[in-house]
């Protein structure tokens, strides 16, 4: 039954060291090594390792690319210099298709514009589908090139430390003076990457991007690197705790095809003003019409954990549906987000939420639930 | 001397006692599935259970599991400690790490469910 799943340049290398291996969005892909928790808490206090190979990594190339994401996406490419990555929304007229990171590479030799968007692997094929019915005649080059790359996340406080000191040396001060949300090219373990400072775990690192042939030469020379440091290499498992004790959305769950994105803490991905893009109008009547519902932050007295599609009580009112919920291992109780009528979204209102016919009390509190230390 | 172990299909344990009560556990294989143990609510004193009925829960950080009653009884007694030290539950599952006693409505219902051979060769199959 797992014949006709897509398999990442890494996952031998998951199969011989004990990975639990599941079926992620058409991919086999590892959920946890040994414990999810001992994982999440290495990437919190030294670092972790994740093959998100399964992301979906596409080429924007040709002298119309940065003028055609300009009419795309909810984000301007204004100020989007090379080097420069970006977080947006894929939206048609009707829906939000994904959120994704939109990257503006060194332009071709010749001067032509080069991007790179980032996109969820559940939605790759369908956000490659909708881009490709809007592009021109001439232009614009698009590319998939999810099966050609591996794309590795190296996260947490000792991550750089462990990623610069693979780099060549002339690389290493570059990689390392890497400001959040910016990429450069440089030489890992001995071999040409494409490196960002940008993450979803809440802390710091960057994410590689490598050519097959070598994605596990590099991958083992990071884990052997990092080994003495306390890094770990971590499952899908982990790295949902972690965004989630972050205080980040994830496509399907906060954020739907049918999401108002200023009522889940996304108005900033969303330049409206004197722009057009599919859904704009839509949009536009959302910020000035909030909604009635918005993601809000729960934490649980007990490690019972709410998870997606509980209800939401305060005494028998319905008040909302939880979005995401895990134990929390770094909080060390359970937590969620949900979307909560606005009235009661409020930091310190008590709550119940309905788990398998019990009510677990709880209360609101601000996202995120942890926060790095500068 | 205590009977052997005696499985049900979904993970649980269940040994006869000489007093001719059970008691109930999760097995080792099943522990080591789950891993990253949260939360237990154990089953409920006094309540009587059908075999197959879940009467208790089990939480992993990834998803929560019903405990099933391997054969029907009424439920005597539970480990009252066991959900503030769940790791027992890996150290010691077939010992320290029992869930619950009880008085099967019929001790040959036992007989009914897997031996340790049977067992091994279902998570042998399980895990391949």
């Amino acid at each position: 039954m797992t014949d006709h799943l897509h398999e990442t340049p890494l996952t031998p290398w998951h199969d011989a060291h004990g990975g639990r291996m599941v079926d992620f969005a058409g991919w086999r892909m590892p959920v946890q090594y040994s414990s999810i928790v001992e994982e999440h808490l290495a990437t919190r206090q030294a670092a972790g390792m994740f093959d998100v190979s399964h992301m979906g990594r596409l080429s924007i190339v040709g002298p119309a690319a940065v003028d055609w994401l300009e009419s795309l996406l909810t984000r301007t490419m204004a100020g989007v210099g090379v080097g420069r990555c970006r977080y947006t929304l894929v939206t048609t007229d009707e829906a939000v298709l994904d959120d994704a990171l939109v990257s503006r590479e060194a332009d071709a030799s010749d001067g032509t514009p080069r991007l790179g968007l980032v996109v969820n692997a559940s939605n790759r094929e369908r956000v490659v589908a909708w881009l490709r019915s809007r592009l021109p005649a001439t232009g614009v080059v698009l590319a998939d090139h999810t099966r050609e790359t591996a794309m590795i996340a190296v996260q947490g406080p000792r991550a750089m430390e462990i990623v610069c000191g693979l780099c060549r040396p002339s690389d290493a001060a570059r990689v390392g003076g890497l400001a959040s949300y910016t990429a450069t090219k440089a030489s890992v373990a001995g071999h040409a990457a494409a490196i960002s400072r940008t993450g979803y775990t809440g802390e710091d690192g960057v994410e590689i991007v490598v050519p097959v042939a070598v994605a596990c030469e590099v991958w083992e020379a990071i884990h052997d690197a990092g080994r003495s440091a306390g890094l770990r290499a971590c499952g899908l498992g982990a790295r949902d705790t972690l965004r989630l004790e972050a205080g980040m959305p994830l496509y399907g769950h906060e954020l739907r095809e049918d999401s108002d994105p200023f009522a889940i803490g996304l108005g900033l991905a969303m330049s409206l003003d004197g722009r057009s893009f599919p859904g704009r109008d839509r949009f536009s009547a959302m910020r000035s019409q909030p909604a009635s519902r918005v993601r809000a932050g729960l934490v649980f007295d007990s490690k019972r954990t709410a998870r997606e599609g509980h209800t939401v009580l305060i005494g028998d009112r319905t008040v909302g549906t939880v979005t995401s919920g895990s134990f929390a291992p770094t909080v060390g109780t359970a937590v969620a987000m949900a979307l909560l009528d606005r009235a009661v979204a409020v930091p310190g209102t008590a709550v119940d939420v309905l788990v398998r016919d019990t009510k677990q009390s709880g209360r609101v509190v601000p996202l995120p639930f942890y926060r790095r230390r500068a | 001397m205590a009977a052997p172990r005696r499985y049900a299909q979904s993970h649980e344990w269940i040994r006869l006692e000489d007093d001719g009560t059970a008691t109930i556990g999760i097995s080792a294989y099943a522990v080591e599935a789950l891993t990253d143990l949260v939360f237990m609510q154990l089953p409920e004193v006094g309540r009587h259970v059908k075999a197959g009925e879940s009467f208790g829960e089990i939480e992993s950080v990834k998803a929560v599991s019903d405990i099933y009653a391997p054969v029907s009884g009424a439920v005597l007694g539970v480990n009252e400690d066991l959900p503030k030290r769940l790791e027992s539950l890996g150290q010691d599952p077939y010992e320290a790490g029992w869930i619950a006693r009880i008085r099967p409505d019929n001790p040959a219902d036992l007989a009914g469910l897997l031996d340790q051979t049977a067992y091994d060769a279902l998570i042998a199959k399980q895990s391949h």
